[in-house]
């Protein structure tokens, strides 16, 4: 479109063309009465992508305002590109999570490498060297080809962007529901490494300093991206294909390696990645963090097609992109840095002192507006919340299994996706590369160790979307326990977390009512828990016309391994030591793996959470793998206790024999939550039972391969190979993703 | 100016995993008339209009735009006026 | 002995190598800008993974033309060790140091994963730290490790005992399983598998380290006068 052709200011009020921005009619309203006049065209394009929900959080702010954002070891908490904690050693940890959803669901390959792209810029524009990544994805049934593509493509997205930046794939998490057949979910988290020195922010400061254009140029793709990303899904999305915008992972390795160069330079004042709106958010929020303005020459900044309008420069979310500030005068140490790389690097403007952001296109000023009213004075809202009748009638329904044949029931379970071997997944990520990976993929954690330290970092995402659907607030408070049960288990000590929020409108008042409902359970289980809130994202308007997803609140958490002894995995390590179960399971099967399984849908009531008996257990084991005497921990979660126990055994050529104290079927596939598997050496039983009050020793690792249960009564119910578990386990997903219509 | 048109394909009888997959793919979604598919890669150039220009192009696609171990190549050429 | 890591854009184990010659190994190694002019100054000469000018066109075909590439291809006529790795080898191929080319693996996927290399022969200067048909297990990660070469190439490498490593399961469709190969003087080896990735057991594997010890093993023969 060229500038010719665009509405004049009372054309877009009178025509409502800002609604097609994504922009009310009330909001539309405010940015005239905050400029006084009507606002042009290129003007109002600004204000409807940074007051889109997926800058402004304009209806998940009063739901964000709840979560602790403060610890002793935060050093950056949510508002910059990434979080940061320290970890010692004048060294912090740097990460965050972050959804890219609706491109995915248009054209998965690209969005989700995007995906990965822009979570990478979040922090290495901290000044961090990415360390590490990690997807929680959510599909449909793979019985559905379609679902199989978006698999394929997203999977490969994935691996293609991550793989040649060279940052490894290490974890992540992937589960399988009707509820997101028509709108995946693709989330991607980042962590980083950083010596205290080096940590950057995302300002504008001192007038007169140089704004700096570096990356790739300009073109018309991902125009309102943003936008596109607080909007429901329907047919037409798959028209606005051209919003999808295409990586270049070869540039990002390019910039990644500039930016931790540059970040070294004390002639950097600021930087941020043009991530969502582009140009826009990166050049009103640095201003607007620093008090200061931006004036820019629209006519300077690199441009891959002719023509293109200030609206399109300013809402372009082409990739690979970084705005810099730098002091006067010194442009040149910055731009030689940028050559060296092979980087494009223009100046494109300057640090104002009013506070404004003005833009020059063809010698006139095409926008000039405040930069709060863009950064900081979007409109929140307190939408309207109702508890959903489904969430009393399932509160009601106790749902108990009618399981035959134990055995038969395991093998099966085993055989779920969500439960199945995710190899044929991560065989695709270069998981490996950077040689710091101790704890590879498949485990309940990864674990990355700090070379030339004596420490590594623990990492999960998680995220139980089906008991976070039957109660959200229980199962809030359960993601974050799961996550912290999880970095537990690999020895370390859990520092805080990152979340991203994937719903349902939240203009809908039941899905708003699951947002602030699981948002609470959320903040309880990191208070008590002690890990706070660094960073996120919210991801809103997660619907298809079949409906909205379950409410997904993943939660990414980082802890920390402060001995390389302390590594602890989730696999047997010996035959003769002893097998313990620490806590007791209840009959707790509501939005269970086997409830799905048998009943083909979820109901009734997700497990209780206690947090004080989670924090207690979770603090003794801990202790008990730093005293080195658990030769393994692995959490029980999905499928229950036989399923850990399975897990436990995979990779090894061991066996076990356990024998139940009560009913098998509730003791084997209940999801009680507060759980764990462990084993120790044989001479450290009587030390594990004084360390973990509730430990309960249920059985031997044996060394003939075979995994044997006996019930109280002493009847065998399974008696099966590791090879059979094994391949059954192993054999699943690529079975489904094979079957190909 | 001129557009030159090349276009790399693999070599008789070297392997091509992915022709292969989108063959198989073509047969199960019943398309039984297709037989055999090739890949390759298609590379446009718009260059000065020199006396050795065909000579040039022969060069580029043997130096770099192809591997010769591999793949072969076709290029066609065409005036164009430049805007 | 010093090592070069040649550093081409969009290298991504050139730390990893790096920490292998200086940690694993313990020798002096230092990283070389793919502008650099001339690698005389060093004993052998590294060629690292990742995704040298993002695998555009063919993986390798670009830094293959590199300004370093030239003085690595003279040191390499002179009879100094030359080890492409993964890209590395992919390079090597490009540059027409070692027979034949790179194709997608057959399952048309990246892999990354632990494999069983079998030693095919342990009288080269990179491999002589290990026993004849020994066993070993070193990480492979890659999207294009297919080895292709005709007939009478393959006859060539084993007439001549230049294949060095093989695959003991076909991982990527690779002509004769083969991982790793050298040029007939035997100073040039490249391999896809990366042993820089193994030396260190809390890794999971160190059997990469010996291949690094032969290097330098090698070396010290001709350049260490043994008192």
């Amino acid at each position: 479109m060229s500038l010719l052709l665009e509405p004049s200011p009372e054309q877009i009020k009178k025509e409502h063309i800002y609604k097609e921005m994504g922009l009310k009619e009330q909001e539309f309203a405010m940015v005239e009465k905050i400029l006084g006049r009507l606002p042009n065209y290129t003007e109002t394009g600004l204000f409807s992508v940074m007051w889109s929900e997926h800058c402004s959080y304009k209806h998940s702010k009063v739901v964000l305002k709840k979560f602790p954002v403060t610890g002793e070891k935060v050093l950056q908490g949510p508002g910059e590109g990434a979080g940061i904690i320290d970890i010692g050693d004048e060294q912090a940890v740097v990460f965050k999570i972050e959804s890219h959803n609706h491109p995915s669901a248009i054209e998965p390959y690209q969005g989700a490498a995007t995906g990965v792209g822009g979570i990478l810029r979040d922090v290495f524009s901290m000044g961090a060297r990415p360390i590490a990544m990690l997807n929680s994805l959510r599909f449909g049934e793979l019985e559905n080809p379609r679902v199989r593509y978006l698999l394929e493509e997203v999977v490969a997205g994935i691996a293609g962007y991550g793989n040649c930046v060279g940052v490894p794939t290490v974890g992540g998490e992937i589960q399988f529901d009707p509820c997101y057949e028509g709108n995946p979910l693709v989330n991607a988290m980042c962590v980083g490494l950083i010596d205290h020195k080096d940590i950057q922010k995302g300002q504008a400061k001192g007038v007169g300093n140089t704004v700096l254009y570096v990356g790739a140029d300009t073109g018309r793709d991902g125009i309102h991206g943003a936008t596109f990303a607080s909007e429901e899904l329907s047919e037409e999305s798959e028209s606005k294909r051209p919003a999808v915008q295409v990586g270049d992972p070869f540039k990002e390795k390019l910039l990644l390696e500039a930016c931790l160069e540059l970040v070294k330079s004390d002639a950097l004042v600021g930087i941020q990645d043009m991530g969502a709106a582009g140009l826009t958010s990166s050049s009103a929020e640095m201003a607007s963090k620093a008090g200061s303005g931006i004036e820019m020459n629209l006519d300077l900044v690199p441009q891959r097609e002719k023509g293109m309008t200030p609206y399109e420069m300013m809402l372009s979310e082409s990739q690979e992109r970084m705005l810099l500030v730098v002091e006067k005068g010194r442009e040149q140490e910055i731009i030689d840095i940028c050559d060296k790389w092979g980087l494009l690097s223009a100046n494109v403007g300057e640090v104002i002192e009013e506070q404004v952001l003005r833009l020059i296109h063809n010698g006139e000023v095409v926008a000039d507006v405040p930069v709060d009213s863009l950064a900081e004075d979007a409109p929140v809202y307190h939408p309207a919340s109702s508890e959903p009748a489904y969430y009393r009638e399932n509160q009601e329904i106790k749902w108990l299994p009618d399981v035959e044949d134990v055995q038969e029931t395991l093998l099966r379970l085993l055989k779920q996706p969500t439960i199945a071997s995710k190899e044929w997944i991560y065989d695709q990520y270069d998981y490996m590369v950077q040689t710091n990976t101790v704890v590879q993929p498949g485990s309940d954690a990864a674990v990355i160790k700090v070379r030339d330290k004596n420490k590594a970092l623990a990492m999960t995402t998680d995220c139980n979307s089906r008991y976070i659907y039957l109660d959200p607030e229980t199962g809030g408070r359960i993601a974050v326990a799961e996550a912290a049960r999880n970095i537990v288990c690999s020895g370390a000590q859990p520092l805080g977390i990152t979340d991203c929020l994937n719903y349902g409108s939240p203009e809908n008042p039941e899905i708003f009512w699951q947002i602030e409902k699981s948002a609470d359970g959320i903040s309880e289980a990191c208070t008590e828990l002690s890990t706070p809130v660094i960073g996120g994202n919210v991801s809103l308007y997660n619907e298809t016309s079949q409906g909205a997803v379950y409410p997904t609140p993943v939660i990414g958490m980082v802890g920390l391994i402060e001995d390389l002894k302390h590594i602890t995995t989730q696999t047997f390590k010996k035959a003769g030591d002893a097998v313990y179960v620490i806590g007791e399971a209840a009959p707790e099967f509501g939005g269970s793996e086997l409830q799905k399984m048998e009943q083909g849908f979820i109901s009734g009531r997700a497990p209780k959470l206690d947090l004080n008996v989670e924090k207690k257990r979770q603090q003794q084991l801990l202790e008990a793998i730093k005293t080195g005497i658990v030769s393994s921990a692995h959490d029980i979660s999905e499928g229950g206790l036989g399923v850990a126990i399975t897990e436990s055994l995979i990779g090894t050529s061991l066996g076990a024999d356990v024998t139940l104290s009560e009913h098998p079927v509730k003791e084997l596939f209940s999801e009680t939550q507060s759980r764990f598997v462990i084993s120790v050496p044989a001479d450290q039983t009587k030390m594990i039972e004084d360390m973990i009050e509730d430990a309960h020793f249920i059985g031997t690792v044996t060394d003939n391969s075979q995994l044997h249960i006996a019930s109280a009564t002493g009847e065998t119910v399974v008696q099966a190979s590791l090879k059979t578990l094994e391949e059954t386990w192993k054999g699943a997903i690529p079975c489904l993703v094979k079957s190909k219509a | 100016m001129v557009k030159v048109q090349i276009y790399v394909t693999l070599k008789a009888g070297v392997l091509d995993p992915q022709g292969s997959a989108i063959n198989n793919a073509l047969h199960t979604m019943g398309y039984n008339e297709v037989s055999e598919v090739q890949t390759g890669k298609f590379i446009e150039l718009h260059m000065e209009k020199t006396d050795d220009v065909q000579e040039k192009v022969e060069e580029m696609c043997h130096k770099l735009l192809t591997n010769p171990v591999i793949e072969d190549y076709t290029y066609n050429m065409e005036e164009v006026v430049s805007s | 002995m010093k090592f070069a890591v040649i550093v081409f854009p969009g290298s991504n184990c050139d730390d990893d190598m790096f920490y292998a010659i200086k940690d694993g190994l313990g020798e002096d190694v230092e990283k070389v800008w793919y502008t650099e002019k001339s690698v005389e100054a060093y004993d052998a000469i590294l060629i690292p993974g990742g995704f040298s000018y993002g695998d555009y066109l063919r993986s390798g075909a670009i830094a293959r033309f590199a300004p370093v590439m030239e003085s690595v291809i003279e040191e390499a006529a002179k009879g100094k060790p030359v080890l492409g790795i993964c890209n590395g080898f992919q390079v090597l191929l490009e540059a027409g140091l070692l027979p034949g080319a790179m194709q997608r693996n057959k399952s048309l996927k990246f892999i990354c994963r632990q494999t069983t290399l079998q030693v095919k022969n342990n009288a080269t200067a990179f491999s002589e730290k290990y026993e004849q048909d020994e066993e070993i297990t070193i990480p492979v990660a890659h999207g294009e490790g297919n080895y292709f070469c005709d007939e009478t190439t393959l006859q060539e490498l084993q007439d001549n005992n230049q294949i060095v490593f093989t695959y003991k399961d076909d991982i990527n469709g690779s002509v004769g399983d083969i991982a790793g190969i050298v040029n007939k003087e035997g100073n040039v080896l490249g391999m896809m598998p990366h042993p820089e990735r193994a030396t260190l057991d809390l890794l999971g594997s160190a059997d990469g380290l010996p291949l690094f010890q032969s290097i330098l093993n090698h070396w010290r023969k001709s350049h260490v006068v043994t008192t």
